[in-house]
């Protein structure tokens, strides 16, 4: 369809150059002015979050694997699909003995932990779609970090880390380290040169999946996640 | 182009039918009530809306101003970044495109998330007509489609329908739907169960574009469901579907955008997702579709942009916060216009895409209250384009499709005769005079007058004029 191609672009250059327009400068300073003093961060982004059901763990870089699978055998949950090739993936599976009880103080319901099985994304998504869709109940995926101005947890997949963690499983659990935390999206993007190279995807996810086409009536879990754990690791 | 006769739409007998459906007004009037009180909770700081849409606005105006040359430098990074770009003038040749694609994957399923444009093109039905089944995925627009209707709103398609009806059409067309109630939350899982199989098994997966970024080749989509997340990145193969305008310059350009679109919409901060794509697969990774294509669609557009004045419509970032505002679309709802988008942004778009022989009566459906002008976050002058559109309607020009097609022998000749009269001294008086003396003598059902005197009472002339009493209180002629 190249005459389709040189047709369009004929006529808006030759009409634009016509009328050419001169747009009003873009003052980018009403998002610039988006900021919060970093103690405020953190409980804007969790009321932000919790409004629209996003649930929160609190945990230390140390504990966190525990901490994540105690909430899911608390929960239930019996399947745990998480990235393997990731330092947080290695720690998670280091970490965590199923089908034995994982260690860790305090926790008396080990023999119930056991439930809990890690299954490893570590093949393409074609090699187990069936398994993928029906037979996973959390997806365990890190974070860039979030922003506080609209509550937000920035994810970039990647070859390790795949797009799906975080959209099949009905329980999606984000680690976010509480460091990591931008005013707003275009703080997040312009310190972090995304404009330089981005990636196949990038997901800003501020709630687990929710519609309102129903009389406007809020429904959460339509097509993704079911529930959005968020894990701040400290 | 074997072009459908022009035949004309008839809104006023469609928004007759619709204001006496109590249950569909009640329908629209919770809705659009409930949308517009959690938009003004979201821009509750005058200033920083004041702000933010001129910064928007901006955005989308410098997009305009180098449009040709940023549809070219998309075209290179999307290609650069192994996408595959296809243009198409019309609909007819976006459908073909998309079939061919389709039959080169050997896909017989397609799941598709919310993309106004493929409305445009009623690629549902011409994909189905070639054996290939589509399917709506987004709640709304899946509801739609059982329905076997039209999205009544563009944001949310299936508003003009509440649970009770809802939980009766899943009931009728969905097998294992009866033990689902009256419940949103039991018809909505419901619909996740049907639409997960689909999307694991379907061999296309098709979108829209909120955003196209010609800097870095990045397509945006905007979110609440998961489903355009679904479409994306679990089918082979992706087809992203994009008006012309839809692009932007520089990443950056989205974050303005991003923020006013989802609270305009429905007065969220943000929507679940926002979902940025720039590569198929690549190399080593484990998931997303291996092949995208985008469909840049003109249809209209290029003329559209060709006048100065009304390429003003071009910076629509669909949010349908017009129509939430809207007196007119409030009260009849979307599908009184028979037109894939409704309320006040139809009303100027849809007459200059499809021509005003046969959409002349849209731009007439608008009482000018400058309601969707005020909440418009890229300040789209909606109603001076209206206004722009009448007089086109009725004037041939060579501006927009049709242009003339409402004119009338009859009108042009009142209007003639009002034009003499008014620049004739001589003429003014006698007429005047006589319509004081004997105007009250005509009928209401006079041809002219009939349009407005049914509904209304006739206005009565005074017995004397205006001239008479100012010259009685000595006020000279001048």
């Amino acid at each position: 369809m190249s005459d389709a191609r040189a047709a369009i672009l004929g006529t808006l250059r030759r009409t634009r150059d016509a009328h050419p327009l001169t747009p009003p400068p873009s003052d980018f300073t009403p998002l610039a002015e988006k900021q919060w003093p970093p103690e405020e961060r953190l409980p804007r982004i969790r009321r932000l979050m919790e409004a629209v059901h996003t649930e929160f763990l609190e945990a230390t870089e140390a504990d966190w694997p525990a901490v994540v699978t105690d909430f899911l055998t608390r929960e239930g949950a019996s399947t745990l699909l998480y990235a393997p090739e990731t330092i947080d993936g290695a720690k998670l599976s280091a970490n965590t003995h199923s089908p034995s009880p994982p260690r860790g103080e305090g926790r008396g319901e080990g023999d119930v932990a056991s439930s809990l099985t890690l299954i490893p994304y570590d093949r393409p998504i074609e090699d187990f779609k069936q398994q993928m869709f029906e037979g996973i109940d959390a997806g365990l995926t890190g974070t860039l970090g979030a922003i506080a101005d609209t509550g937000s947890l920035i994810l970039w997949p990647s070859a390790q880390e795949p797009r799906l963690l975080s959209l099949v499983p009905h329980i999606h659990v984000a680690l976010l380290r509480a460091d990591a935390l931008y005013d707003s999206f275009w703080q997040a993007m312009r310190d972090g040169r995304w404009a330089d190279g981005m990636p196949t995807n990038a997901l800003l996810i501020s709630g687990p999946s929710k519609t309102a086409d129903i009389e406007q009536t809020l429904a959460y879990g339509v097509h993704g996640p079911k529930r959005l754990v968020v894990v701040i690791v400290r | 182009m074997a072009d459908h006769a022009a035949q004309a739409v008839n809104f006023a007998a469609a928004s007759k039918a619709a204001l006496q459906d109590s249950e569909l007004r009640g329908n629209f009037r919770r809705a659009m009530d409930g949308l517009m009180t959690k938009r003004a909770v979201q821009f509750a700081d005058g200033q920083e809306w004041h702000r933010m849409r001129a910064l928007a606005a901006s955005v989308r105006l410098r997009a305009l101003s180098k449009l040709p040359e940023l549809l070219e430098q998309l075209e290179t990074n999307l290609t650069r970044n192994g996408i595959q770009v296809h243009w198409a003038a019309t609909t007819a040749e976006a459908n073909a495109i998309t079939l061919e694609i389709m039959r080169k994957a050997n896909a017989t399923l397609a799941v598709k998330g919310k993309s106004m444009v493929t409305e445009e093109m009623h690629l549902n039905a011409f994909l189905e007509d070639h054996d290939i089944e589509v399917l709506e995925s987004d709640l709304g627009e899946y509801i739609v489609q059982l329905d076997g209707t039209m999205p009544s709103h563009i944001i949310m398609p299936a508003i003009h329908l509440n649970t009770k009806q809802i939980a009766h059409l899943f009931k009728q067309k969905i097998k294992d739907a009866a033990s689902t109630g009256e419940d949103a939350a039991a018809l909505t899982d419901l619909a996740r169960r049907i639409l997960r199989q689909k999307f694991m098994k379907a061999g296309v997966g098709m979108s829209g574009v909120n955003a196209a970024v010609a800097e870095t080749g990045t397509l945006c989509l905007i979110e609440n469901e998961g489903n355009g997340r679904m479409c994306t990145t679990v089918p082979p193969v992706h087809i992203a579907f994009m008006g012309l305008e839809k692009v932007v310059e520089r990443l950056e350009d989205v974050p303005p955008i991003i923020s006013l679109l989802p609270r305009s919409a429905t007065g969220q901060p943000i929507t679940t997702y926002v979902n940025m794509i720039s590569s198929p697969r690549k190399e080593g990774e484990k998931d997303g579709p291996r092949e995208i294509h985008v469909v840049i669609l003109d249809n209209g557009r290029s003329s559209v942009y060709a006048d100065p004045e009304l390429r003003d419509t071009l910076r629509c970032i669909r949010c349908g916060a017009c129509m939430n505002h809207c007196p007119v679309y409030t009260k009849v709802g979307g599908h009184a216009y028979q037109a894939p988008y409704p309320g006040p942004i139809g009303k100027i778009l849809v007459p200059q895409m499809e021509g005003l022989a046969k959409r002349g009566e849209m731009p007439h459906a608008c009482t000018m209250c400058n309601a969707c002008v005020e909440i418009c976050p890229v300040k789209i002058p909606i109603v001076e384009i209206m206004g722009r559109l009448r007089v086109e309607a009725v004037r041939p020009s060579a501006t927009v499709k049709d242009a003339g097609a409402q004119a009338s022998r009859t009108e042009a000749l009142v209007w003639k005769g009002w034009a003499a009269m008014n620049s004739s001294p001589l003429a003014y008086r006698l007429a005047t005079t006589a319509l004081s003396a004997v105007g009250n003598a005509a009928p209401a059902s006079l041809p002219l007058l009939k349009d407005w005197t049914s509904v209304r009472s006739k206005p009565r002339f005074a017995a004397k004029t205006l001239h008479d009493l100012a010259r009685k209180k000595g006020i000279p002629d001048v």
